[in-house]
């Protein structure tokens, strides 16, 4: 009686699973299918139709998609860049010593993230054209520390707090150096959570729509505004948006993949570590 | 409210008095603090430029006093747009967060193989772009062709309008909000429930506790402060969300999606009324921030209190 209950549990938990996953993995499917359609039978056909890869010819080499994926790696890429290098000493700080406003700093920084995109990007757009780093990647960089720098800020924050402060004296005692200790004991003890509220700054920077779509023009295409062009103004080429939007999620992934021992481990936000 | 860390006598230690030490956490912050602050001054232009006539298109503006916000405060597109924005944070936040918690207990609970690649698959949804993904369920959703409607044909469903009715208009954007944060939603969940201690379980087992009694007592306790931090992100997110909307219909059919965030950029930018632009968003910074303050006392709180339970 028991045993088949348990039984039954499992059964309804899996299915349950199975149903969602459909849910999140069915329009992933179907983008990659949609690579390998031809434009004239995007219509025309579901799941059976002529595979070509004319789509991704297309696109890697007929259009200018490297480009605009260069692009997207030098914004994303030196945007978590800078938010490491200044946001990890910025989280020890915020962890380690106890000072007259700590709390209003941590939460000021946390807020930037919640600021509502339109609203930094309204004046910005005219700061950005005076100053002239408009249609730049070091304006990008820069305005993409608002989605980046917090995140790993609050993340890594919560592992330095979690590491007890003998062992840094213990390790001073030894006649250790500040910096040796900073790089060889406190670096690999926060590793899961650096590399992981990384990658996710470098999604969400990655996927970032609103700031280079008004922050960015013609110099500076990341892929999440260029991939619009390929719905074209004439006829929409789905075949080649899908293929933009596939080859456009491969470095998250990549990375995702090689940091998957971290991954889920590393945003445990505080939750107790046990 | 002071922060007392478990290592406050050590910490404290730190502390102590030289000049130079003293000021080391502040210099240590202002790199960061400085990087971000850069992008603030954007927030107080915005304030001086909300009480002018400011347009790209005028060589000259003037200053107008409160007349933009008085006449935006007294329209009823302004309100509407408030009830879009609440009403799309809302389910869209509520969704994710009860999807996401259902998704990420299940992967815990079952630890078979299936789950195992579950944990890392899920997560492809995050990695697609916001606006790539509505294109794509936007392609999938198409009523003459997509592949959603052939499916619902075989129900007896045709012509379901999606995204250009004015009543399924909000339940689609709200999907796609759904299927690409879920994800998050369900990472942060998890990484909560994989790293609860196991001793407080055991006892419980011991003492006989029901399912539903240990996760009352122990798990949802334990899990808040994930459950606060995954619900900030994601209601803070929702409440500007702007990608979607505009990637699925331009704040169509009619005026039925325009939220604050698309009707500022659509007052800014297409009617390049500025200075009228501005109210709009200046409103949601305000409300954004008030929940925001709430929401992160609140995940403290949480936290200390989880710590409390650990023994």
């Amino acid at each position: 009686m028991n045993s088949n209950k348990k039984l039954l549990g499992a059964v309804v938990q899996n299915l349950l699973l199975v149903i969602y996953a459909i849910f999140a993995l069915f329009p992933l499917i179907w983008m990659v299918i949609l690579t390998f359609k031809p434009d004239t039978q995007m219509y025309t056909t579901t799941f059976v139709f002529d595979p070509t890869l004319d789509n991704y010819k297309e696109v890697l080499f007929n259009s200018d998609y490297i480009s605009y994926m260069i692009d997207s790696l030098i914004v994303s890429g030196g945007a978590v860049i800078v938010s490491v290098v200044a946001g990890v000493p910025a989280a020890y700080a915020l962890a380690r010593y106890n000072f007259p406003k700590k709390e209003d700093i941590a939460f000021q920084i946390l807020s930037f993230k919640f600021a509502p995109e339109i609203l930094v990007v309204l004046p910005l757009f005219m700061i950005f054209q005076k100053l002239r780093i408009y249609d730049t990647h070091f304006g990008l960089i820069w305005v993409y520390q608002l989605i980046s720098m917090p995140l790993l800020i609050w993340v890594v924050r919560g592992y330095f707090e979690d590491i007890s402060v003998e062992i840094e004296h213990a390790a001073q005692v030894d006649g250790y150096t500040w910096y040796q200790i900073f790089f060889k004991m406190l670096i690999p003890l926060i590793k899961p959570g650096l590399v992981s509220s990384a990658l996710l700054a470098f999604i969400f920077a990655w996927n970032s729509f609103t700031f280079p779509l008004i922050l960015a023009g013609t110099n500076v295409q990341p892929i999440t505004v260029a991939i619009t062009k390929f719905l074209g103004t004439d006829s929409a080429h789905y075949g080649q948006l899908a293929v933009a939007a596939t080859v456009s999620a491969l470095p998250a992934i990549i990375f995702a993949l090689c940091i998957q021992k971290h991954l889920v481990r590393g945003l445990s936000f505080g939750a107790v570590k046990g | 409210m002071k922060e007392q860390n478990k290592n406050s006598t050590a910490v404290n230690e730190l502390n102590v008095v030289p000049f130079k030490t003293r000021m080391r956490p502040y210099l240590i912050v202002a790199p960061a603090l400085l990087i971000t602050i850069g992008i603030m001054i954007p927030f107080i232009m915005s304030i001086y430029y909300s009480l002018t006539s400011y347009s790209f298109r005028l060589p000259n503006y003037s200053f107008v006093g409160l007349k933009n916000w008085i006449a935006i405060l007294s329209s009823g597109a302004f309100w509407k747009a408030v009830w879009v924005t609440l009403r799309y944070a809302f389910f869209s936040t509520a969704f994710e967060m009860l999807l996401g918690m259902g998704v990420a207990m299940l992967l815990n609970n079952l630890n078979n193989r299936f789950s195992k690649i579950l944990r890392v698959a899920l997560i492809f949804p995050l990695m697609v772009a916001p606006i790539t993904a509505t294109i794509i369920w936007q392609l999938m959703l198409n009523n003459s062709v997509g592949i959603v409607e052939k499916f619902l044909n075989i129900f007896g469903v045709y012509n379901f309008p999606w995204a250009a009715g004015a009543s399924t208009a909000m339940m689609t954007v709200v999907m796609i909000d759904v299927w690409v944060n879920t994800s998050f939603c369900m990472l942060l969940v998890l990484a909560g429930l994989q790293s609860l201690p196991k001793s407080p379980f055991e006892s419980a087992k011991i003492d006989g506790g029901s399912p539903w009694f240990n996760f009352r007592n122990l798990t949802l306790p334990m899990l808040k402060p994930s459950l606060y931090i995954a619900l900030l992100f994601r209601l803070m997110a929702a409440l500007q969300e702007y990608a979607i909307i505009f990637g699925l219909t331009k704040g169509g059919p009619g005026d039925t999606l325009m939220n604050l965030s698309l009707t500022s950029y659509q007052t800014g930018f297409q009617f390049q009324k500025f200075g009228f632009a501005l109210p709009y968003i200046l409103v949601l910074w305000v409300f954004i921030n008030m929940v925001a303050k709430q929401i992160v006392k609140r995940q403290r709180a949480a936290q200390k209190q989880a710590a409390g339970l650990e023994e």
